[in-house]
């Protein structure tokens, strides 16, 4: 029970009036080009970097941009409230991939985390909760061991000491570089995820843009409550894959979180302004 | 041709041996039950209940045809949701009436199409897999064909897995991974071989926990050389399952993919 946790405020319209510290906004930097100028792959309009809020949303129509792990707890979690958990894992080539090392140094660079998933322990609204955060800066998010395992510790964690788990899927589907064991991930993160079901706790998963694949046909469509941010891709399969199956043009919106709502299989959809808020909600009701 | 396609070219072979006719070989008394109770039955996907040497089982196999027709009709083995949901719907009844279920895997992989995605493909994989991580009988998977990833793997979360000799696995086919990984179909071979996909690669991994040889002149030429070993290991694995306590079954299944995963700790 945790009633009077610190609450954070922030305002529905997005505008970058919350002083956050430096020290976060230097955090940021990675997902954004570098330079002035951004453009916005919805509206298309040129957009000046220093506009965009720590919500990373376009001032000008408000399309979602991807997000890297540091960014989402900045606004998910309660300030200097985030562990990060199982950070020491490092990838292997289990299949001999040629270049895999090199191309894990790169992403590493590029995204500036590990591996494509961060996870760990924090407070939302004074709740604690399990956290994993994928990255699709990182080989488009795609799950091999180290995340197959992050996730499955994760949740074994959480089984352990009776707490919630959120996860905040982006990705790709399997790491195909890692052959069949990047398959085996998918039996074992929903193996671990049942041990939690079975016992009564709560899991929720928060889909972002994009969600596809292997992650999608496993613990991303297993939450209790399934909320996923506006206009992000949900699937499983990829929009390629099946035009190149069945030859006609895909219905507008196909594979959206809109979408995925009206068939179903989407709980809600939720503004990135209002998900703190919602999850906080939602953690609330789930008090015993 | 490398060893792998030419295991792969067998695998895939129209004449090769399908799901309906290995529950003809293999049990008696076999009622095929359909439809998932929510949208339609997936004939993709054939499922029901059977007797071996006398025990009640549940028995589910992903379905091939031998033609043009039959394949129309099986959709090319390629299930939609409502296929994974009627396994699924089959294995609770499994569960509930204490019968062992086997599966006959055999699927180049889910059906990726308009209505797959509209009536959600993956939330029925992922479903599958936790609920057949948890499912409270045990669970035997027989990969006889291809076994294409997330498709296959929704009927294959099993305390043993078994693979014909000529069968495969993987995350993807090699088709597919020399034009996604290296945009080069001309590939297809190395990525054949990389990929690390027939039973004898499997084994070593422990993806897989026993080949199952087939007759030289081909399994569709001589079948009862395969089902005799196919009911020799099931003789023997019946009864051992069937007779463990729930809690160390599915501890067992729980830890077996538990251990998928290849990485270090610093
Ligand atoms: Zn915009």
């Amino acid at each position: 029970m945790n009633l009077f946790g610190k609450k954070t405020y922030f305002s529905i319209e997005g505008t970058p009036e919350k002083k956050r510290n430096d020290k976060r906004k230097k955090k940021q930097e990675p997902s954004i080009p570098d330079g002035m100028w951004i453009k916005c792959n919805t509206c298309k309009n040129i957009i000046y970097k220093k506009e965009v809020s720590e919500y990373k949303l376009c001032p000008s129509c408000g399309a979602h941009f991807r997000m890297s792990p540091a960014e989402r707890i900045a606004v998910t979690c309660d300030e200097g409230t985030f562990t990060e958990l199982f950070a020491d894992l490092k990838t292997e080539n289990p299949m001999d991939y040629p270049e895999y090392e090199n191309i894990i140094s790169k992403a590493q660079e590029k995204s500036g985390i590990e591996e494509a998933v961060v996870t760990g322990c924090g407070e939302i609204g004074g709740y604690k909760t399990v956290l994993a955060i994928m990255d699709s800066h990182f080989m488009m998010g795609s799950m091999g061991s180290v995340v197959g395992e992050k996730v499955t510790r994760a949740v074994e964690y959480a089984t352990e000491n009776k707490l919630p788990v959120i996860i905040f899927t982006t990705s790709g589907g399997a790491r195909m570089q890692e052959g069949i064991i990047s398959l085996m991930q998918m039996a074992k993160t929903s193996a671990a995820i049942g041990r939690h079901n079975e016992a009564g706790l709560l899991y929720v998963t928060v889909l972002t843009d994009p969600t596809t694949g292997g992650v999608t046909a496993s613990f991303a469509m297993l939450g209790d409550i399934i909320l996923s941010e506006p206009k992000a891709l949900i699937g499983f399969a990829g929009q390629r894959v099946i035009q190149g199956t069945i030859h006609q043009k895909l219905p507008e919106g196909f594979q959206r979180a809109e979408f995925q709502l009206e068939h179903g299989f989407v709980d809600k959809i939720v503004n990135r302004l209002d998900m703190k808020e919602t999850l906080e909600t939602i953690l609330k009701l789930h008090q015993k | 041709m490398s060893e792998t396609m030419k295991k792969v070219a067998i695998a895939r072979k129209i004449e090769r041996t399908n799901s309906r006719e290995f529950i003809e070989a293999l049990f008696d008394d076999f009622i095929e039950f359909h439809g998932d109770r929510y949208f339609a039955d997936d004939r993709a996907i054939i499922g029901g209940i059977a007797s071996f040497e006398g025990r009640s089982v549940t028995v589910i196999g992903i379905q091939k045809g031998h033609d043009l027709e039959e394949n129309l009709q099986c959709n090319f083995g390629s299930p939609n949701p409502e296929g994974y949901r009627k396994a699924l719907r089959l294995m609770k009844q499994a569960e509930k009436f204490k019968r062992p279920v086997i599966t006959l895997v055999n699927t180049a992989g889910a059906f990726c199409g308009i209505g797959a995605e509209e009536r959600g493909q993956g939330e029925a994989i992922a479903r599958n897999l936790m609920e057949m991580a948890g499912l409270k009988t045990p669970i035997i998977s027989i990969f006889t064909g291809e076994g294409g990833s997330g498709g296959a793997l929704a009927l294959a979360v099993a305390d043993t897995i078994w693979m014909l000799e000529n069968g495969m696995y993987s995350v993807l086919s090699p088709e597919g991974f020399a034009s996604i990984l290296w945009r080069d179909s001309s590939r297809v071979e190395e990525a054949a071989t990389l990929m690390k996909m027939t039973a004898k690669d499997l084994i070593k991994n422990h993806v897989i926990d026993k080949i199952i040889y087939e007759a030289p002149e081909g399994i569709e030429n001589n079948l009862e050389f395969t089902t005799d070993k196919i009911k020799e290991a099931l003789r023997e694995t019946l009864p051992v399952l069937s007779e463990m306590p729930v809690e160390e079954l599915l501890d067992k299944r729980y830890q077996r993919f538990r251990q998928y995963g290849v990485f270090s700790e610093r």
